[in-house]
């Protein structure tokens, strides 16, 4: 960890290892004095790790469509958090039409079926066209171009959705079914929670065999790794790579919904900007382009981001600590930054990729 | 009929001008050798057939049909196959999923006794079908840079300097397997710095120089030829 070794002494070095030995006391010094004091118990621990996990599956969601497009075209699309609103915002006109025709109600699982196809399809959509028109005609340019676009097709998408459906918040109706907690002892587990991550570990076993078993996910993977030769293959490039996007799109689209059932209220054409950055953050988190390492990275910025703010910061005696947890999020995309480029579990990126 | 003809073709990489009309012919069955020094055209030669590039003048006609602004994917399902330079096998792939890639334009029924097929061919491939590809040896990518570019069933085979880089033990093997598959009906056009030994199992030869054809005969005049054997066959 320290370099006792080098040859010179170097002000950036000795930095880095004063800055890690300040976190490292701050957080041992934080949770010492959290756990000592008792002021949380068991039990309301294991409920800030469930609900971490339950944002934490969310943010997986999204983080996987930065990490996919990433993989295939080494392109950060900052517009994907305008993907995922544009489908969690769409679908709540579908929720309230279920919910007033009763609908939601008699049929949950499969109103909520319907609704997170729906929204899948309408990302879907989005994440495709913004490939098609935004960033299919910028292949081969510098990188800092895409990137520009991606800001310009985020703020586009943004007023578009204001412009159809005003700038009003709007909410999901309440699902009778996923109210309640499931208690096991003095732990109560809200229902919606165990939905959550239970649909989300769905979807991302569905991803892991559409790009681990069917002909399309190697391909996907073969275009990663070598474009060219995948076209020597009879691979059209084009076509796997709007794929990608749509792939990325309906797994955004499908977290609109889920988070939708999470956090009911919050839905507006600004939505996708926090979310957006902070699964932006899982992926790097976890290794960009590492399809694995964005869902490690999700889950564990969300339970960072739970249980962070309560053990560490209020045992510094930082007041408001729970509302701190955005600067929880921050600093980990900064921390990981300085310390482990690479991510969690990603490769050390090789110069043709950095 | 010539399975194959490259007529005139101007290639350039940028304002480089490295191919100034390059002619040639491939008849169905033949084995073909491009031979000639670094930077000579024999690649670019090879990546304009197989629609990686496109030629600024003249035609590539693949069975009478011009096929020089085809998409390289495209002229996979015609038949084309080519394996490149430095082999390209997709390294984070299994074996097993490389050779899944090969046959990536077939739905037919047909591939899984072609994959027994290549296993037959390579059977060192069989013992590694798990394992990913970037742990394979040099030799071993050969093999399996060349069993996937078969499993998409090719009429014509393109191979990019097959014996690059191997062991002088390995490059026999390579040159028997590359007979062993012309001797199944497959049309090779072999791209060769080795000259000796592309000449020994090809028909015919085409030299290039600085991106033209030199000298064109078959494969014995050119073994015999007083300029080949001082310049590529170290013969003095």
């Amino acid at each position: 960890m320290f370099k006792w070794k080098t040859d010179e002494f170097s002000w950036v070095d000795f930095t880095i290892d004063i800055l890690r030995i300040l976190i490292v006391l701050g957080v041992v010094v934080g949770a010492w004095n959290t756990l000592s004091s008792g002021r949380i118990s068991f039990a309301q621990w294991v409920n800030l790790f469930a609900a971490g996990l339950s944002q934490g599956s969310i943010y997986a969601l999204i983080a996987l469509g930065y990490t996919l497009v990433y993989g295939i075209l080494l392109m950060i699309n900052f517009a994907h958090g305008e993907v995922f609103m544009a489908g969690a915002f769409s679908t709540v006109f579908l929720a309230e039409a279920l919910n007033r025709t009763g609908f939601l109600n008699e049929q949950p699982l499969l109103a909520i079926l319907l609704m997170i196809m729906f929204a899948g399809l309408v990302s879907m959509t989005v994440a495709i066209l913004l490939e098609r028109v935004a960033y299919r005609p910028l292949r081969g340019s510098p990188r800092l171009v895409p990137l520009i676009t991606a800001i310009g097709a985020s703020f586009f998408l943004q007023y578009t959705f204001r412009g159809l459906y005003g700038s009003g918040f709007k909410a999901y109706p309440q699902v009778r079914i996923l109210q309640g907690a499931i208690s096991i002892g003095d732990i109560n587990i809200p229902v919606v929670q165990v939905f959550v991550f239970g649909s989300a570990l769905v979807l991302m076993l569905g991803l892991y065999w559409l790009v681990e078993r069917t002909r399309v996910g190697k391909a996907m993977r073969a275009v990663s790794e070598n474009k060219e030769v995948a076209r020597l293959m009879g691979i059209d490039i084009d076509w796997v790579i709007m794929f990608t996007f749509g792939v990325g799109g309906f797994l955004a689209g499908s977290a609109g919904v889920i988070n939708g059932m999470f956090r009911p209220q919050g839905v507006n054409f600004f939505m996708g900007f926090i979310p957006g950055i902070k699964a932006f953050t899982a992926a790097v988190l976890g290794g960009i382009g590492n399809i694995p390492g964005a869902m490690l990275g999700g889950l564990f910025l969300g339970v960072i981001e739970a249980i962070g703010p309560n053990l560490v910061l209020a045992g510094l005696g930082i007041p408001g600590a729970n509302q701190l947890k955005d600067v929880i999020a921050f600093t980990m995309l900064v921390l990981v930054l300085i310390f482990r480029p690479q991510g969690i579990l990603g490769e050390r990126l090789s110069e043709q990729k950095a | 009929m010539a399975l194959l003809e490259v007529n005139d073709i101007h290639t350039y990489y940028g304002n480089i001008h490295a191919l100034k009309g390059v002619s040639f012919e491939v008849d169905t069955g033949e084995i073909i050798a491009l031979i000639g020094s670094n930077g000579a055209g024999k690649t670019t030669t090879l990546r304009t057939i197989s629609g990686l590039m496109e030629p600024r003048e003249g035609a590539v006609y693949y069975e009478d049909e011009d096929i020089s602004n085809t998409r390289a994917d495209l002229l996979v399902s015609k038949g084309i196959s080519m394996v490149p330079e430095g082999r390209g096998v997709f390294a984070k792939l299994t074996v097993e999923e490389n050779l899944d890639m090969g046959a990536y334009i077939r739905r037919d029924s047909g591939i899984k006794d072609d994959l027994a097929g290549a296993f037959e061919l390579f059977p060192r491939l069989e013992e590694r079908k798990k394992q990913v590809a970037g742990t394979l040896s040099g030799g071993e990518q050969q093999m399996l840079a060349i069993a996937r570019a078969l499993m998409s069933k090719p009429r014509l085979l393109l191979l990019d300097e097959p014996s690059m880089g191997l062991a002088p033990v390995l490059v026999d093997g390579v040159f028997d397997t590359i007979q062993r598959i012309a001797n199944e009906g497959v049309t090779i056009l072999l791209v060769e710095q080795n000259a000796h030994m592309a000449l020994q199992i090809a028909d015919r030869g085409y030299v290039l120089q600085s991106g033209e054809v030199a000298i064109s005969d078959t494969a014995a005049n050119l073994q015999q030829n007083e300029t080949v054997q001082k310049t590529y066959l170290g013969i003095d």
